[in-house]
């Protein structure tokens, strides 16, 4: 067993696991954070996807133990309790989400681009997110909702990440 | 129709989905996420040969792994269930595999364990024998007298009387075939000015879900059974799992939650048995959840050969059509056989042609089982007749699209099952095509070793039925309401639809609205969420149901406002009256319970009407409850020395009958355009001896954001269908059926090549390209 702390959006949370328990195993089983889905479990869909250190993250990919004094964000430290971020807002105001099994990686991948380069062209987005797949919207409308901020954003100072 | 709904408040609104909030802050409620007190896990070892006997299995190195709890082998399911076959049209696949096996990755045993990191490692330590058979898997050669028989005799389930004469059948591997005749197709052939004859092939295809199958079971005493699970069909499951058992429905209850995804891999049975029968015979919930590979081994669609022949006028009129389909079914049937007879029957397409002859045959081979995905067979027709509609209009030097016009069947006109066609706006689809494309436009063709094409092709299906959906609308004591129906929502936005149609009835806000996840302890009976039916079906169904509960708050209103009935409607979250009243819901229900207190509880059923075909014709007066027709033209680049095809515009039409919630539409039309986008140039499953080559999505490719095209379009026509909801028809599928031969129509145009199989592969339009210029590349 190995003794993980990771500091997951922004509270330092500790567990005893199996030193194969992946980052996405830790956070779902551990610390009961379900919203990075396991689909595929090789990296190759991208559902499990969080932020550790600033930088998006195939969470299967990743040991527990590499995470340990890491800062790792998830969908659930996204919005505050009272305001949704701004990419959670625009992808519920354009349907951008269907069975939105895909949804908490696609936003994390999104802010991952948007706290890098926040005045991406299409062409950005498409490459930044080609590593998360979805069956079921056609994209279209999640291009749409990370432009409507980036756009949104850059009449604003640039926010600092979380 | 449309005149008749002249105040219409939330139906034709683009309102996001009720659950949308949930689904962008991750906490959206799947089945995937749950977790049972003490449960085990659940991991199967699979068969490693497409067909042979098993001998023997050995399960004690698995035993011996510490930490597993037991392992499950038929022997011990038909302790449980001594007759453990399944299925929805034949009682043909067992729980686990017993005696044979007819696939590879068939399940043979399950291993339980609390870890399942240990179930995984001791379900590859357990040890099967077999003695190997002769196996089939192209659907021709298996459907040929001689070849290898995976079923010794047929077992069609009863639930459809149309299967019952296949019962005891022996030595086929043909589970079902279907016809339709209408005149003479001979006869049409040696009048006609030209016959026209081809051969197509569509290849296997997996739904790729992302919330993989899973399922838990937990016993509740020794009455009941709850089986929680991510499926379409909880009432297929309650009533099917109560049948295996022995047991009255009502000792089962099945519930699920929001489904990461379906596409018909979810539905009738397909881990419900296993974790119901572990449960029961170690006495605690168990859970078994696949892994992606998994789903490879799971359910597939059909693969099908489609033999067309077709007779026409020198002046481009369809006048004879024969159309011979067979369709891979795979080692179960699962709802094969109704792929076959449902989407057979429509084999001549969306054209008015005086004479017809389809013959449809669904085959057992021993691959993985095939089932319904995404149009339910149409696709796999549609690729053959709109490539060859492309190649007679060329041949004849007339424009394709108005060679589908000189020829296309409109309302009022006659199907070739004999039913009068209703809805089916032929004419509205290829206007708005042609208008999207700008048809009649030039068109730049591309230079040097870039070349351009477009093309375009139209579908049809007939809405599956008999089917039946019942819902109930309920009143709170405080005024709210909740639907309890079935339909599950995988994302296809059946929620709010619904709660849309019953806001209208009720005089509410679609938000106000509540719906009731689909648990078969509380929510009335619905066939299942499948075929884009439940717009329809189910939409009657809310709409009857809100309905009888809004007469019910009108009757109390009127008594408690001492005024006529004939004054009172709902409107603006009231009931009002002429004259001004006004009385809350939950003014109402102290009316009449005296408190805040009581339910009321509205009631509504549908079953649309329908005529059984005739068993020898396939003529039937009223084969469907409603068609759908949906067009698709595509601009494409052909990359001449790769044989890369670049989709640059695509864009799809459908006859709607009349958007609910046109948002939810017209994503519907282009999320469907991209998943047959990926059917079309990339998505095949490739086998070996049964065995899947690219069973993970890092070998078989699904559609990524870099395969996008630049241009996606949905679009949709609207005339209002005289028994839909507010004349609304199903979408769901609609927008799968033409985009592929609209592709490979746009690749002909570009660079005269014809591709009679399913997928444009660069190496496949390479090929082509290299054997048109007598320079054919060399075989691998």
């Amino acid at each position: 067993m190995v003794t993980v702390t990771v500091n997951v959006n922004g509270e330092p949370r500790t567990a005893s696991v199996p030193p194969e328990t992946t980052l996405l195993r830790l956070l779902r089983e551990q610390f009961n954070l379900t919203g990075a889905k396991l689909g595929c479990d090789v990296g190759d869909c991208g559902a499990c996807t969080v932020m550790v250190d600033g930088k998006s993250v195939n969470s299967c990919l990743m040991l527990a133990g590499q995470a340990d004094g890491r800062d790792v964000l998830t969908i659930e430290g996204l919005a505050t309790l009272e305001r949704l971020h701004p990419l959670q807002e625009a992808f519920e105001q354009l349907g951008s989400l269907q069975c939105g099994f895909c949804g908490p990686g696609i936003l994390m991948s999104a802010k991952a681009l948007l706290d890098e380069n926040p005045d991406p062209s299409e062409q950005d987005i498409r490459d930044a997110l080609a590593g998360n797949l979805c069956r079921c919207t056609g994209y279209i409308k999640m291009i749409e909702a990370i432009q409507g901020v980036a756009r949104a954003d850059g009449a604003r100072p640039a926010p600092k990440s979380a | 129709m449309a005149d008749s709904h002249p105040t219409l408040r939330e139906i034709g609104r683009s309102l996001p989905r009720l659950e949308s909030r949930a689904k962008v802050n991750g906490s959206v409620e799947y089945i995937h996420n749950l977790r049972l007190p003490g449960m085990l896990h659940g991991k199967i070892h699979r068969s490693a040969i497409a067909h042979g006997r098993i001998v023997r299995i050995d399960a004690g190195a698995a035993l011996a792994v510490e930490g597993v709890h037991a392992v499950v082998t038929a022997e011990d399911v038909l302790g449980i269930c001594p007759n453990p076959y399944y299925g929805p049209a034949f009682h043909d696949q067992p729980i686990l595999a017993l005696g044979k096996v007819r696939h590879v990755g068939e399940p043979v045993a399950i291993v339980l364990a609390a870890d399942p990191h240990i179930a995984e490692e001791a379900a590859d330590l357990v040890s099967v024998e077999y003695e190997p058979l002769e196996a089939v898997f192209d659907e021709v050669a298996a459907a040929a007298p001689g070849a290898p028989v995976s079923h010794d005799e047929l077992r069609p389930a009863g639930t459809f009387t149309d299967l019952k004469h296949l019962a005891g059948r022996k030595g086929t591997n043909v589970a079902l075939e279907t016809r339709v005749r209408r005149g003479d197709a001979d006869a049409g052939f040696a009048r006609a000015d030209r016959v026209f004859e081809h051969t197509f092939r569509t290849g296997k295809v997996m739904h790729a879900a992302f919330e993989p199958m899973v399922s838990l079971a937990e016993l509740h005493g020794a009455d009941g059974l709850t089986i929680h699970t991510a499926s379409q069909s909880p009432s297929f499951v309650r009533s099917e799992i109560g049948r295996l058992l022995g047991w009255p429905e009502n000792r089962v209850r099945v519930r699920t939650a929001f489904l990461g995804g379906g596409f018909g891999a979810k539905l009738y049975i397909k881990l419900e048995a296993m974790v119901a029968v572990c449960a029961l015979l170690v006495r605690r919930p168990v859970r078994i959840a696949l892994t992606m590979d998994e789903q490879f081994y799971t359910i597939t669609k059909h693969g099908a050969t489609v033999r067309i022949k077709t007779g026409v006028t020198s002046d481009g009129r369809m006048t004879s059509r024969k159309v011979e389909t067979y369709w891979n079914g795979g080692a179960y049937a699962d709802i094969g056989p109704r792929v076959t007879q449902k989407s057979g029957f429509t084999a001549a397409g969306p054209y008015d042609i005086e004479s017809v002859a389809l013959d449809n045959y669904a085959v057992y081979t021993n691959d993985p089982p095939a089932g319904a995905l995404r149009g339910f067979g149409i696709s796999q027709l549609v690729w053959a007749y709109e490539r060859q509609a492309d190649l007679i209009a060329r041949a004849l030097g007339i424009d394709p699209l108005e060679f589908r016009r000189r020829n296309a069947l409109r309302s009022g006109g006659t199907h070739a099952t004999g039913t009068t066609v209703y809805g089916m706006e032929v004419d509205a689809v290829l206007d708005r095509l042609a208008e999207r494309m700008a048809w009649h436009r030039p068109f730049d063709r591309g230079a040097g070793t870039i070349r351009r094409g477009r093309g375009l092709a139209i579908g049809v299906k007939a809405c599956v039925s008999p089917t039946t959906s019942t819902a109930a609308v309920h009143v709170h004591g405080d005024g709210s309401c909740a639907i309890h129906c079935s339909t599950v929502d995988m994302g296809q936005a059946s929620d709010t639809t619904l709660a849309q149609m019953a806001a209208e009835v009720l005089g509410l806000p679609t938000t106000a609205i509540r719906l009731i996840r689909p648990d078969t302890d509380v929510t009335p009976y619905d066939m299942a969420t499948l075929g884009s039916r439940s717009t329809f079906h189910m939409g009657n169904a809310v709409v009857r149901a809100a309905e009888d509960v809004r007469d019910q708050l009108l009757r109390i209103a009127a008594a408690a406002l001492r005024v006529d009935l004939a004054e009172l409607e709902c409107r603006d979250q009231a009931i009002v009256s002429r004259g001004g009243a006004r009385l809350t819901f939950g003014d109402a229900m102290r009316a009449r319970f005296a408190m805040q207190a009581g339910t009321l509880v509205g009631v509504g059923s549908y079953t649309p009407h329908y005529t059984k075909p005739d068993g020898e014709t396939g003529q039937s007066p009223d084969i469907t409850p409603f068609w759908m027709l949906g067009g698709a033209g595509a601009e494409i680049a052909v990359d001449c020395e790769t044989g890369r095809i670049e989709v640059t515009k695509l864009v799809n039409v459908a006859d709607v009958g009349r958007a609910i919630n046109p948002a939810s539409v017209e994503r519907q039309l282009t999320s469907a355009a991209i998943m047959q986008l990926g059917f079309t140039l990339f998505e095949e499953m490739v086998f070996s001896d049964g065995q899947v080559l690219n069973a993970s999505l890092a070998d078989y490719k699904i559609p990524g954001l870099l395969d996008l095209p630049r241009d996606l379009t949905g679009s949709f026509v609207e005339v209002p269908h005289r028994d839909g909801p507010f004349g609304a028809k199903g979408v769901g599928e609609t927008g799968v059926f033409s985009p592929a031969p609209a592709i490979a129509n746009a690749l002909y145009d570009a660079v005269g090549i014809t591709i009679f199989e399913m997928p444009l592969t660069p190496e496949r339009v390479l090929r082509a390209l290299r054997e048109s210029e007598n320079r054919p590349l060399e075989k691998d």
